[in-house]
């Protein structure tokens, strides 16, 4: 038996109040791709940020390549062949992508050469891209591109990729797993993490399941199934979503010709959006990010007005409304970003609650707010959602993201809407409580309710949609019945990956 | 009104040394600000460094270790705020008023001994060739060291923000934290780093005030200086070449007022005196501020 390029025994790492690590051991092989797979929370990147040497374990060992591994920094990690490309991307947006790469070498060459290099390595696999650049002005495809690349300039003998395909259409993800497969060829060990079981057991070799911080399994995800493996990550029998065949309804809301002037410099322009939304349905909206979801979502919620005609509710022009007005005829949004946009994070669930319900259930009397009212409404959202936290006057920020997702969720459920609008409602929620939330929409819609998701997970959109649509550009495709789609075909939808291509060098 | 009586050559020359201050401390908040942290204690700092390098140069009757001690007293200035933003994380903002009323105060109470005495000159020095050229030598090659200094640190700043690798983590610092983190860089390192150099640098435009412009020492009189500062940066989109522009205009228009007043303008002086400062606050509306660094007076507090 070979040597295994790193060997993890007995890491543990406690924070105030939790175990994030517990006794964690594991062995990768050189040319490996090991998935890790956990729900939120399980200590997935506590691990890896502790390879990284950006945690220091309170006890336990770390071998590469048989000789004891303690970076105490990033750098030191780096410097033994350790590289990362985060989740959240680590990329400075006002700098160009020579630079940004620059930053996350040890010793880097002047300017110039690295763009030399930048484009050798980006033609040698198949990931085309401009070292001059300015990073804030790329898509997520191409800016995940400048982490991969910034990696494999150091020639790491480990690349550690944390949920790398949250962001990418499905083309893309095939080009990313043709240049993971080609490097794992090439010898360099690939620590995976993701959600996305089915794409663990086509590409991963063995994977090790994380749960509450220990490791509670080891299986080879090409011969586990995805139920299996997802049962042993939440550990009990995971719920998939039920969906009823409905009829279609009348129609509640529908779009004209939509077209809006984006909002800001790095903002996409809708065109010619037209589109009926029926009564009881799920419209499931795909597309990578930043190709105008959130300049829909602003246009129906009220953020952005547009001119008349283009939005009307149940046959009335509504383009001109802000978001309060929607809201009191019955139509209600809840945006993607959890922190900031869709939740204040320093204020309380009980303010929270008041900040969007305020208007359909009358928490407030004459301008002045009806706590007694609101807790109860907090209450009861945390309650029929199972929101995990200490009690409804806590802070936002210091719920988990599943669980702050449930509760904003559940906050526009709650108000009985006629139309609902969520954009990624299940965007970093681990798998139950990612079910359980798809479980709501569909259940709002069984009630009549008129549900618009705007999602990138696709497997999500199958799961839950009547009818699929893609955003593209600011375009948005002619639906089609959700069942019986292929993968090939949303992919086409999508607008597909047009400027990449497959890697071509021989191994 | 007797225009004739302003010497255009003058008033160009003197532009440069009306401007110098401002420069100085300008480029060292330019500094602060790329690294992410906003120091609104500039005019603080100025007046420290002004008390600081009149007090060393009178004692010492050097005005270049006045200006060195002038740097050294806005730079411990500035550890004060550094150690209060980055190591107990409070409020950038209400630290750095504080940190201005407490600088005005402390130099108030410095240099109460100091009121009304004449701060040692610098040797009077001739650039040959460049300052005998007509009309360019006496605007721009017969100035004191100080002027110089000022250009050259703006020249220094701007190649080692663009060119060197030690500006480039700076500016990853300012631009996003967390990822500069998560590459291993340190951030309150470098932000610790940059605030001195910003409080160095706002001591030596306060110490060209009391020992070069005025020179003498009197209670508060940066007369707002440091906020005008405050403002050019942004006026300069936080680039360094724009920041002399900047300065200049304000340079310009604080001596054409001077000179105005001096001509006998038949306007009150109130109003003249306050045509730097509306010009400035003009040319910041109409002039549209690029984009200011991403992690802007945010504090930073790593999770390990």
């Amino acid at each position: 038996m070979t040597q295994p390029l790193l060997a993890l025994s007995g890491l543990t790492k406690a924070y105030p109040g939790v175990v994030a690590n517990k006794d964690v051991s594991f062995n990768i092989m050189p040319g490996e791709v090991h998935a890790l797979l956990g729900e939120n929370g399980a200590g997935k990147s506590t691990l890896v940020k502790t390879i990284y040497g950006l945690v220091k374990p309170d006890s336990g060992t770390m071998m590469l390549n048989g000789a004891p591994f303690t970076p105490a920094e990033p750098r030191a990690a780096r410097a033994s062949g350790v590289a990362m490309v985060f989740q959240h991307f680590s990329l400075f947006d006002a700098m160009n992508v020579a630079e940004n790469i620059a930053l996350g070498m040890e010793n880097p060459p002047p300017q110039r050469e690295i763009a030399a290099q930048v484009r050798a390595v980006s033609d040698q696999y198949g990931l085309p891209l401009d070292p001059s650049r300015i990073v804030g002005e790329l898509s997520a495809g191409e800016r995940q591109r400048v982490e991969i690349i910034r990696c494999l300039l150091q020639d790491p003998k480990l690349l550690i990729m944390d949920e790398p395909t949250s962001v990418l259409t499905p083309q893309e993800v095939d080009i990313l797993f043709k240049t993971l497969r080609k490097l794992s060829a090439e010898g360099t060990a690939i620590l995976y993490i993701s959600h996305k079981l089915e794409e663990i057991r086509a590409l991963c070799e063995n994977a090790t399941v994380l749960r509450l911080g220990q490791v509670v399994g080891d299986c080879d995800p090409r011969t586990t199934s995805a139920r299996d493996m997802a049962e042993l990550m939440v550990g009990t029998a995971l719920h998939v979503p039920e969906r009823a065949a409905r009829p279609a309804g009348d129609t509640v809301l529908s779009l004209k010709n939509l077209s809006a002037k984006a909002p800001h410099q790095f903002g996409t322009a809708l065109r010619d959006i037209t589109i009926d939304v029926q009564k009881g349905e799920v419209l499931g909206i795909g597309g990578v990010a930043g190709n105008g979801q959130d300049e829909l979502v602003a246009a129906l919620s009220g953020e952005m007005r547009t001119a008349a005609g283009m939005i009307t509710y149940l046959g009335e022009n509504i383009g001109h409304l802000g978001p309060n007005p929607r809201r009191k005829i019955g139509l209600l949004t809840a945006p993607e970003e959890r922190m900031g946009h869709a939740a204040a994070p320093d204020m309380s669930l009980v303010e929270n609650a008041v900040l969007t319900a305020t208007t359909r259930k009358e928490l407030s009397n004459n301008g002045f707010l009806n706590w007694r009212k609101a807790r109860t409404f907090a209450e009861d959202v945390i309650t029929a959602f199972d929101v995990r936290t200490p009690g409804p006057n806590n802070a936002a920020r210091s719920l988990s993201g599943g669980n702050l997702q449930k509760f904003v969720i559940g906050r526009e459920i709650m108000q009985d809407p006629d139309v609902l609008v969520v954009n990624q409602p299940t965007w970093g929620v681990d798998a139950s409580a990612a079910a359980a939330i798809r479980q709501a929409l569909l259940d709002l819609a069984a009630k009549g309710t008129a549900v618009i998701c705007i999602s990138q997970d696709l497997d999500e959109l199958m799961e839950i949609s009547d009818r699929f649509a893609a955003l593209n550009e600011g375009r948005l495709s002619a639906p089609r019945p959700a069942q019986g789609l292929t993968v090939e075909e949303i992919g086409l939808m999508l607008g597909g990956a047009h400027d990449m291509e497959v890697a071509h060098v021989d191994a | 009104m007797d225009l004739s009586a302003i010497n255009p050559i003058l008033l160009l020359a003197s532009l440069m040394v009306a401007a110098t201050p401002i420069i100085l401390a300008a480029v060292g908040e330019l500094v602060v600000e790329r690294a992410g942290v906003l120091n609104l204690g500039v005019e603080g700092m100025m007046i420290t460094g002004a008390v600081c390098g009149f007090i060393v140069a009178v004692n010492t009757g050097s005005p270049l270790l006045g200006f060195i001690g002038a740097a050294i007293g806005g730079a411990v200035l500035s550890m004060l705020f550094g150690f209060l933003t980055q190591f107990l994380l409070s409020n950038q903002v209400a630290t750095g008023l504080a940190l201005t009323l407490f600088g005005l105060g402390l130099s108030a109470l410095m240099g109460q001994s100091y009121i009304g005495i004449k701060a040692p000159e610098f040797p009077d020095w001739h650039i040959p060739v460049l300052g005998d050229i007509p009309v360019i030598g006496p605007i721009v090659f017969q100035h004191d060291p100080m002027v110089y200094v000022g250009l050259a640190i703006v020249v220094a700043v701007w190649a080692f923000l663009k060119f060197s690798r030690a500006g480039l983590i700076l500016r990853a610092v300012g631009e996003n934290h967390e990822a500069a983190h998560a590459l291993g860089y340190h951030v309150i390192r470098v932000r610790m780093l940059a605030i001195m150099f910003g409080g160095a640098c706002a001591g030596l435009g306060g110490a060209y005030l009391s020992l070069v412009r005025v020179p003498q020492w009197t209670e508060g009189m940066t007369a707002g200086a440091g906020w005008i500062a405050l403002a050019i940066v942004v006026f300069a989109s936080w680039k360094p070449m724009r920041l002399l522009l900047g300065a200049y205009l304000f340079g310009g228009v604080t001596v054409l007022q001077l000179n105005l007043q001096a001509a006998g303008m038949a306007i009150p002086v109130e109003y003249l005196s306050m045509s730097p400062y509306l010009a400035t606050i003009a040319v910041l509306v109409i002039m549209r501020a690029g984009r200011a660094p991403g992690s802007l007076g945010q504090s930073f507090h790593a999770s390990r």
